[in-house]
């Protein structure tokens, strides 16, 4: 309360959205922290209103976004008195904030905030929480505010060992079949450009992970495309062909490597993160670089040699082949009237010129729109990665759009996921943000139904959903909506929304039964991609 | 603090033999020791986590060859056992202290390896012991670098 009181007095100079929802809250900021680069702020109160931060801070945290969340707690001296609306926020969050700690003294809180801040977005980014009690909100100072610039017990600007650098260049020149994995420390680390120079220096093939795609152009020649279970075929099995595997920004999630034990054993790795935690956690490496994606790539460009990869990055594009013509023939033994959700984004891709910033929820929808949107703009895909948060996209939209005002908005949702978070309509409506919304509806938990299928003997047990209008639904919080059931009528659909003014909501109707191929199954090695 | 330091270990199922915490000769500089069996790639990664704990300076692992270490324990005894003269040539034997004397009971004190604390609550045991408590393991490193003078190159 007092500080929502302090708040109205600043309406002018800090920009405030009313969300519906504490986990709106959370994921509308990482979508601005995601599309801006900057550290997403979010305010809620005790008890419920913190607990309902959790899922976000879990995602925020798997995810590296730099958060600053600031719950109320009840008085000090009401502190372990089961209070009204009184949780252990700090001891909750502890295991998914970056850092996070409680304020009881008015006194303390200008250097608590700086002190988040400086932690939320340096090194490798993260959320942080900061809960102030209720006296001490309503404590008064003198205010003078320091930015925090070190923390004895934190180093978060690793010293770049050149003498390692020199190794891994010297690994890439002497290798024949180098391979280079980009993630999303690319971005956080605003390198793009030094990828792109080094790329383009040594020849090598470029493949990038979920969060990583958009940070290098997907239409360059040396992209060969998006890794994990439902990643490219090429971009997979060529992980166990390299002589040499450069990892940069990446953290070998299990979705990328499938089976460790048979994952690229029979190159020299070389993997550079930020975080010294990730170096030789889940691969092995030969040499481990501990530092900043762009001071790493920097040193590294001036030392390989300018090389040309042809006849190798040729293999990939053979690979690539096999997987279109493989998933052509499925699409045509399959052919039905039904709309597939590739030719969705496809269309989308090619309307917008891969140059919006698009939003995913979790699922199918999500992996289709990866391999298939062709990202050719850097902070411009804003998706649920590590934690695989269902209901992530429409909160996480609004803020991409806070982000980045400028580029065109799309969120692609599944009918699953939309009706987790679609109260946030309503702030769509109450802050007139322009968004466009595409729900994929299949009429089912399409994942899960495409595992039960595979693996459990076409048992759909509780994936079949149920849906409401959602025409109706959007047109209650007075967005423009439309829905789509005909192949003919989806182009000139897409085209009407994008060109709306304001925000719009298009009900694409989907294949009911479509399963998303490639496919990496569990516990299998990433040379083992099923293409059907 | 203690929590952000043993969530890491509950996380992987890693069981902390013993633990202690207490303010280090830096003021508001804490040493933790904490004893755990596993293998040398796991307590490689916990170091990795522990020391992202923001609030953490530096976590050193150890081998038992590389430490010095004891520990403290206390044996509350019934004082008729005393009268017992068996009784007296155990707390001899093991140089154990007695700390306390009470018309009903007695405190004795033995510090040693986790060995040598049980062996005399063994050997103390026929007698009646009313209550035991060890303190977990303390440890001095062999090599020379102090927790202070790395201290000091940090904050260079």
């Amino acid at each position: 309360m007092p500080i929502y009181d302090a708040l109205y007095d600043y309406e002018a100079t800090v920009k405030h959205i009313l969300v519906r929802h504490e986990q709106g809250a959370v994921h509308a900021a990482q979508g601005f922290a995601r599309t801006s680069g900057k550290t997403g702020v979010v305010f809620a109160t005790s008890g419920p209103g913190a607990t309902n931060l959790i899922t976000g801070l879990a995602d925020a945290m798997i995810d590296s976004t730099p958060l600053v969340c600031i719950t109320g707690q009840v008085a000090s001296h009401l502190l372990g008195t089961d209070a009204f609306q009184e949780t252990d926020v700090v001891g909750i969050s502890m295991p998914i904030t970056k850092w996070n700690c409680q304020v009881t003294k008015a006194e303390d809180i200008p250097a608590a905030i700086a002190k988040a801040f400086y932690i939320a977005q340096s090194g490798r980014p993260g959320p942080v929480l900061i809960d102030i009690t209720k006296d001490a909100q309503f404590g008064e100072l003198d205010f003078k505010y320091e930015a925090c610039t070190a923390v004895r017990s934190y180093r978060p600007k690793p010293k770049l060992n050149t003498a390692q650098v020199a190794e891994a260049a010297k690994l890439i020149n002497e290798a024949k079949q180098p391979y280079l994995l980009i993630g999303q420390g690319i971005m956080l680390s605003n390198a793009e450009q030094e990828l792109l120079s080094f790329v383009e220096k040594s020849g090598i093939p470029v493949a990038s992970t979920l969060l990583g795609l958009g940070a290098f152009p997907h239409h360059h020649s040396q992209y060969v495309g998006f890794l994990g279970m439902h990643g490219d075929y090429a971009a997979n099995i060529k992980t166990n062909e390299c002589d040499v595997l450069v990892a940069i920004g990446m953290r070998f999630d299990d979705r990328v490597t499938g089976d460790v034990s048979r994952y690229a054993k029979q190159a020299k790795v070389v993997h550079v993160d930020i975080d010294a935690a990730e170096l030789n956690k889940i691969v092995k490496t030969d040499v481990a670089i501990h530092a900043d994606a762009k001071e790493a790539l920097n040193l590294l460009t001036e030392l390989v040699v300018a090389k040309q990869h042809t006849s190798w990055l040729q293999e990939f594009k053979a690979a690539k082949k096999l997987e279109v013509e493989t998933l052509q023939e499925s699409a045509a033994s399959l052919h039905s009237d039904e709309i597939k959700m590739d030719e969705v984004i496809k269309m989308l891709s090619e309307i917008t010129q891969g140059a919006a910033v698009v939003v995913t929820d979790v699922g199918q929808h999500q992996m289709i729109t990866a391999r298939y949107y062709e990202y050719t703009q850097t902070k411009s895909n804003v998706t649920s990665g590590g934690l695989g948060t269902m209901g992530f996209a429409l909160p996480a939209a609004i803020g991409a759009k806070f982000g980045a005002p400028d580029k065109p908005v799309v969120a692609i949702i599944g009918d699953g996921g939309f009706q987790m978070t679609l109260q946030e309509l309503g702030t769509i409506l109450q802050s007139d943000v322009d968004i466009k919304i595409i729900i994929l509806n299949n009429r089912f938990l399409g994942m899960v139904r495409q595992w039960q299928q595979l693996f459990f003997e076409k048992r759909y047990s509780f994936t079949h959903m149920v849906s409401p209008n959602f025409v109706a639904l959007a047109e209650a919080y007075s967005l423009t909506a439309k829905k789509v059931e005909t192949r003919e009528a989806l182009k000139d659909s897409l085209v009407q929304m994008l060109n709306h003014n304001g925000s719009y909501l298009l009900e694409v109707m989907v294949a009911k039964e479509e399963n998303v191929f490639p496919m990496m199954c569990t516990g299998a090695s990433v040379s083992e991609v099923r293409l059907n | 603090m203690m929590n952000r330091v043993t969530i890491i270990f509950t996380r992987r199922h890693l069981n902390i033999d013993s633990i202690t915490a207490s303010e280090s000769e830096v003021p508001g500089v804490f040493r933790y020791t904490i004893v755990l069996r596993t293998t040398r790639e796991q307590v490689d990664k916990v170091v990795g986590q522990l020391e992202k704990v923001i609030d953490v300076i530096k976590a050193f692992v150890h081998e038992e060859s590389e430490i010095v270490h004891q520990e403290i324990a206390l044996y509350k005894i019934k004082t008729d056992s005393l009268t017992h003269s068996e009784a007296e040539k155990v707390i001899r034997k093991h140089h154990a202290r007695i700390l306390t004397v009470d018309p009903k009971f007695m405190v004795i004190e033995k510090t040693g390896h986790v060995e040598d604390t049980q062996e005399l609550f063994e050997k103390l045991r026929p007698f009646g012991v009313l209550e035991f408590a060890r303190s977990g393991r303390v440890a001095i490193t062999k090599p020379m670098k102090e927790l202070s003078s790395y201290l000091e190159e940090l904050d260079e």
